[in-house]
């Protein structure tokens, strides 16, 4: 499979270039063998005019190039130090010497703006601050050019600014960024030039002083896209979900959702918004019965779900579509048809006193397979071999279907193309109007303004602020999101 | 140093005509064969002369066909067991331990006295059960801890296996007190069973063929079935798939995991009540001594297919049976034999080495047992 | 109520220690025995020796018991006391099962000082075991095979010295361990050829290499050692320490000693150093956790498991050898007879770390100790002589109370058992 193709690229020294497309459309691939990671097939590369060919990494690496990875590439057992000197270590004797090691990182973070402490260990990091650990190593290797692969996917609002303030700091400090993402906002915010790629292909070198949001996502998708979507108001009936006084527990014993209270519903879609590692996962394993709960009490459709087991949650009528496809919500050596039965096929008609039905399988597997535009050969392929969009179209058809009083959806279009989401939430809200209560987790702020008719912000286990959609800004949802706490009460502690 | 490169190694093997599944295993022991004659030219014997002796041993008549079944029977049923916990993911290397104890179980269980003149029809199966039980119980200890304290099945089931082969010689050998030893026996075993007890003999070979091999055969098509057509082995699939994915879609695992380690001892069990009552009558500690890393191979080579175990079982019964008339008429020892069987699973596990040989098509497509990829190391699920 | 780990554990030890302080100190005879310190040689005077009484002893050691049961409720408030605590609990079994010993047989003293030099030297093979699976998993390969390496190596090392030596010569028994070591490499170069090149799943690895030595010792056994005619040999000398061989007490018991023995606490001293403090141990760790962080950053993945594996292979192979050519010298068919497993088991026991790794093997060295030495004591309850079978089954019973109850879940190396793809 082509990833890209013909691709001319001229970055400029001291310039932030940002590579625009959306997912799937080669961005990473480009850069990973800019990187030395991947090998291309035809075309040279060329460093300050001369001819380049990188081998691995530790040719890139030793040509002054560094790369910030979308997902970190850190080891959490090891300490800040110990990630930054690895595969260039520095040595008192025989041994590895990490004092020096601990003495400029320290150097490098005043000097960037990216102070760490040497001798945390990283696992016990934020996400941020383990960004920050990402670009220590690169400017570590006196790196010139950094590559920074959707660096702020994972940062709130607030954090989003002030990595960009390090940006600047960087660039005025000579160095040369190319910055790969898919959000028109950011990229508009700090790009000097634009690179727009689609389909493995280069659709446009723009000027952002003349770029909107508009016209970039029209070069990006190839249509005109539209950011909203349009839909009726809600009729809210009955509350099909309430939540009160909920505190669960993470795997290693820390409280991460602390007396939190909810209500969902039927007929509406009541969006989460927060910056993951705020207890989403947490919250809605304790819903499905996946886990245990410290405290409080959860009731779907009237009846107490608190201590219930997942399959008897799911048989109240619930839909769960979560948040990591593959691991939880796929099995990939299965056909597609076993995979749009794993939620009922206990039951009839798929089987009867323990006895698969195959037939009614099948035929439900035709069925949905059309009903949700799935592309693939037939329903007994192997799910694993559908792309990410098909994949998400699989759940979404054994999660949407049948008597679905509440659904709960994580995330639900991370990492798929715009064709896909687009379908994703028109399904959503169809859902909605038939009656299905939604309660909607995301980390994508535009996807919950889009969707939901009532907003809440998860932060540090509790919902700080819950909102109608009409009186939701985008600015106090970013300040909820970063610190828990409202504009006014923030201005006034200062 | 330059070290084999998993890239490189992955193109060399190019396509030059279809390759069956059926050509890997037979490619696999051509070359294990040929392997095999190497080590036997380095101790000064002849390979051509070991291999004919080997093959008249295996089948060289009626009564060397019959005792080639014999000896595979206690292979089907332990195959299974492994096979079996396999598509749940799980390692059961227990199968030496499990068979042990059910064996034990059935001996003592056939010699109660009150059930001494109960007809076959009944006692048969009461005994077999007997065996099943014991084993399941074996087999469950290891499930139970896996679900509750996430300890990994390999290292509880193996140190199973020795506790079962002390306990179980304690029992039988026994003098002070007598527990199970038949006393009036100059070689330490249990008390022989009640005749009704004992399984029809079909063919009076060496060892004997008995209803037992009928009773395994029944058993793979039990197996085929449940994980085929019925729900609990769709559940047991797709544990063994994705354990996350089986407990995001409302399935037990915790319940699925002790259910298979629980149905894997039993059928371990239930071959060894057959061996007890189809070809003596009692046990002698240390006779399914090392069955478990057969039962393992077995099962790779088969691809956890249940009619797969039948024909590899009855090739791997065959070599250690026609083993003995090799080393009677050449001297080369019987261990020539087992370590021909290990170069066969090794070349069958890493496959790669035998299509690039022989010319094969890299497989890449999904199977059961396919790139023979079942462990994610100690974390559990 | 739900019940974390710790206090399940802290309940199990409650329960006992109860047991131990109402029924079996009462039941016990309370004639006094002692503990002995001597060094066993003939015409030796110091007569150093521990007089307790058993019930006495029972009664405060199930105290102790009881008390760390306790201490596991407090673990929110005071967890470092609650952790120390049933540390102390677990520590106090071993003089628990001594006294217990004593008090249950008809004799009156024992020689705690022989009991635990043995401990520490039928230890020696566990611990190897364990630094040639620590190397291993440490990076991301997962080793059941270390039984088959050293049984390999105990197999060829003899093989060497049955062939050559004929029972003469120091030259030849340090030539037979050298083959033991590097057959253990060699083995070992397999397992890494067929986890790493070829990806095959590690466990399955792990059963080819044991079937293969199976198959392969018991053939060179009949094939090539049993003609030679050679059964038994010279197993290698005792090494006196300079100086440190002269103490009381110790000095013949523990500084002077085999050379394996000795061997096995340099390597593992060794590990610990290299593996923490050098950047290849730092690689090696990486490539287990994280192998593709590794990889961004310059690592040659292949390369470097590779090299650990082998390491791995050479420590077990060491361990073989201590087997056919320190213990004694002579090979019997499977003499090995599940010590790799159970190195394995201390391995996941000390949490893939050298030195609780090492106290492991210490502990099932111990264990092993304890099995002849309770024989000789003739320990009974009542009529009811207990069986060596049974004491023959500790190592393997404890083996599985400590994998289902100390360790927890998933402290391996993240990356173990994970087949490593290279990006492209």
């Amino acid at each position: 499979m082509i990833a890209n193709e013909d691709v001319d690229l001229t970055l400029h020294e001291g310039e932030v270039l940002c590579l625009l497309g959306e997912n799937g459309a080669g961005k990473s691939t480009l850069m990973n063998t800019v990187f030395g990671l991947y090998q291309p097939d035809a075309g040279e590369l060329r460093l300050r005019g001369e001819p380049v060919h990188f081998e691995s990494s530790a040719d890139a690496i030793a040509h002054g190039i560094g790369m910030v990875h979308q997902h970190f590439q850190l080891i959490p057992v090891f300490s800040v130090a110990e990630n930054v000197v690895l595969g260039n270590e520095l040595h008192k004797g025989p041994f590895l010497d990490l004092d020096t090691a601990r003495t400029r990182i320290r150097e490098l973070g005043t000097r960037y703006g990216v102070e760490i402490d040497p001798d945390a260990i990283v696992g016990d990091l934020s996400v941020g601050e383990q960004q920050r650990v990402e670009l220590v190593k690169a400017l570590f290797r006196e790196a010139d050019l950094l590559i920074l692969d959707e660096p702020t996917a994972v940062l709130t609002p607030g954090e989003v600014d002030d990595f960009f303030a390090v940006v600047r700091s960087l660039v005025d400090q000579g160095k040369s960024i190319i910055f790969i993402t898919h959000k028109l906002r950011e990229v508009l915010a700090v790009a000097d030039r634009i690179v727009v790629l689609r389909g493995g292909r280069v659709v446009g070198d723009v000027d952002p002083t003349g770029a909107t949001q508009q016209s970039l996502a029209t070069l990006m998708v190839g249509r005109d896209v539209s950011f909203t979507i349009d839909k009726a108001p809600s009729q809210p009936g009955e509350p099909m979900l309430r939540v009160t006084d909920l505190s669960v527990d993470d795997d290693r014993g820390v409280t991460t959702v602390e007396g939190l209270e909810l209500e969902v519903r039927a007929g509406e879609v009541f969006g989460i918004a927060g910056v993951e590692g705020n207890g989403q996962r947490e919250l809605v394993e304790a819903l499905m019965g996946m886990r245990a709960k410290r405290a409080g009490h959860v009731e779907i459709a009237g009846q107490d779900v608190t201590h219930a087991s997942p399959r008897q949650v799911i048989e109240l009528g619930v839909g769960h579509v979560p948040e990591d496809r593959n691991k939880h919500g796929l099995v990939g050596p299965f056909s597609i048809a076993d995979n749009l039965v794993l939620n009922r096929y206990q039951r009839r008609p798929f089987s009867r006193r323990g006895l698969r039905n195959e037939a009614t399988i099948a035929a439900r597997a035709t069925e949905l397979v059309h009903q949700f535009d799935v592309r693939t050969p037939g329903p007994q392929v192997p799910v694993a071999t559908l792309s990410g969009g098909n994949q998400q179209k699989v759940i979404i058809a054994r999660e949407l279907t049948g008597e679905v009083r509440l659904l709960v959806v994580a995330q639900p279009t991370r990492g798929l193309d715009v064709g896909s989401i687009e379908f994703i939430h028109h399904r959503i809200i169809e859902m909605r109007d038939q009656g299905a209560a939604v309660l909607l987790v995301s980390a994508e702020l535009d996807e919950i303004l889009n969707l939901s008719d009532r907003i809440g912000v998860l932060y540090r286990g509790a919902l700080v602020g819950v909102f109608d959609r009409a009186d939701a800004t985008r600015a106090e949802l970013g300040l909820l999101m970063a610190s828990g706490r409202e504009p006014e009460t923030a201005e006034a502690t200062g | 140093m330059k070290v084999p490169d998993p890239k490189r190694v992955g193109r060399a093997a190019s396509a030059s005509w279809r390759s069956q599944p059926a050509l890997v295993p037979v490619a696999a022991i051509v070359l294990a064969l040929a392997v095999g004659a190497v080590v036997i030219l380095l101790v000064g014997d002849n390979p051509l002369e070991a291999y004919a002796a080997l093959l008249r041993g295996m089948f060289g008549s009626p009564d060397r066909i019959a005792a080639s079944l014999a000896r595979s029977t206690p292979f089907i049923g332990t195959a299974l067991a492994v096979a079996f916990a396999f598509r749940a993911g799980l390692f059961n290397i227990g199968a030496e331990g499990q068979i042990l104890v059910g064996a034990t179980l059935a001996a003592w269980v056939g010699t109660f006295s009150y059930l001494h003149d109960v007809p076959g029809i009944l006692l048969i199966p009461i005994v077999m059960l007997a065996g099943a039980v014991g084993g399941g119980l074996w087999g469950a200890i290891p499930g139970v801890l896996k679900a509750t304290s996430g300890a990994h099945e390999v290292i509880v089931t193996i140190m199973l296996n020795s506790i079962a082969v002390l306990y179980v010689r304690w029992l039988v050998s026994s003098n002070d007190p007598v527990v199970l030893q038949d006393t009036t026996a100059s070689v330490p075993h249990t008390v022989p069973i009640s005749n009704n007890a004992r399984l029809p003999e079909l063919f009076d070979s060496q060892p004997p063929l008995h209803t037992g091999f009928l009773v395994m055969l029944a058993l793979c098509v039990v197996v085929w079935f449940i994980l085929k057509r019925t729900t609990f082995g769709f559940e047991v699939k797709t544990v063994g798939a994705n354990a996350h994915a089986a407990r995001y879609a409302g399935m037990g695992v915790n319940r699925t995991i002790i259910a298979v380690m629980a149905l894997s001892g039993a059928f371990a069990g239930l071959a060894g009540a057959g061996e007890v009552s189809g070809t003596v009558g009692f046990l002698s500690p240390g006779v399914f001594v090392g069955i478990g890393f057969d039962a393992i191979a077995i099962a790779l080579l088969a691809r956890a297919n249940p009619f797969g175990i039948i024909l590899t079982s009855f090739l791997w019964g065959s070599m250690l049976s026609g083993a003995g008339l090799m080393q009677q008429e050449t001297g080369l020892s019987i261990d020539a034999v087992r370590i021909i069987q290990a170069l066969v699973l090794l070349f069958v596990a890493a496959d790669v080495i035998v299509r690039t040989i022989f010319r094969l098509r890299v497989d890449t497509t999904g199977g059961a047992m396919d790139t023979t990829q079942i462990t994610s190391g100690w974390g559990s699920t | 109520m739900k019940l974390s780990r710790r206090q399940t554990i802290g309940v199990l030890f409650g329960l006992l220690g109860a047991y131990l302080v109402g029924f079996v100190a009462t039941s016990l005879e309370t004639a006094d025995k002692a503990l002995k310190f001597e060094p066993p040689k003939l015409g030796d005077t110091s007569q150093l020796s521990l007089v307790f009484n058993p019930p006495v002893a029972v009664t405060a050691i199930g105290t102790i018991f009881v008390l760390a049961g306790i201490a596991t409720f407090f673990e929110r408030r005071w967890e470092r006391l609650a952790r120390g605590a049933l540390l102390l609990a677990a520590l106090c079994f071993i003089p628990l099962v001594i006294v217990l010993a004593l008090a249950l047989s008809e004799a009156s003293s024992t020689n705690v000082v022989q009991l635990l030099v043995e401990s520490l030297r039928l230890g020696t093979p566990i611990a190897l075991g364990a630094m040639a699976g620590l190397w291993c998993e440490r990076s991301g390969v997962v080793n059941i095979g270390i039984e088959g390496m050293m049984l390999t190596a105990a197999g060829t090392g003899f093989m060497t010295y049955a062939v050559l030596g004929d029972a003469s010569g120091a030259p030849i028994l340090w030539l037979s361990v050298g083959v033991a070591v590097l057959s253990g490499g060699l083995i070992a170069s397999l397992h890494a050829l067929l986890c790493v090149t070829f990806r095959v799943d590690q466990i399955i690895s792990g059963v080819v290499i044991n079937l293969l030595a199976l198959g392969l010792t018991g053939f060179i056994r009949s094939e090539v050692i049993v003609p030679t005619g050679v059964a038994i040999g010279t197993p290698t000398p005792d090494i006196a320490l300079p100086g440190l061989s002269q103490l009381p007490i110790l000095g013949d018991q523990l500084f002077t000693a085999q050379p394996i023995f000795f061997a096995m606490f340099v390597i593992v001293a060794v590990t610990s150093v290299v593996l923490f403090r050098t950047s290849f141990g730092l690689r090696v760790r990486s490539v287990g956790e994280n192998p593709h962080a590794a990889e961004t950053l310059g690592i040659d993945v292949i390369r470097i498991r590779y090299r650990a594996v082998i390491i791995g292979g050479l420590v077990a192979g060491l361990g073989g050898a201590w087997f056919s050519l320190e213990a004694q010298a002579g090979f019997e068919a499977n003499m090995t007879n599940g010590t790799g497993f159970i190195a394995l088991a201390a391995l996941i026991f000390g949490k893939w770390r050298p030195s609780t790794a090492f106290a492991g093997a210490m502990l099932f060295g111990f264990t092993r100790a304890l099995q002849s030495r309770l024989q000789i004591l003739k320990v009974s309850l009542g009529d009811f002589a207990i069986p060596s079978e049974f004491w023959q089954s500790l190592p393997y019973v404890v083996t599985i109370i400590v994998v289902a109850g100390a360790v927890g879940r998933a402290t391996a190396p993240a990356a173990d058992g994970v087949p490593y793809e290279r990006s492209r």
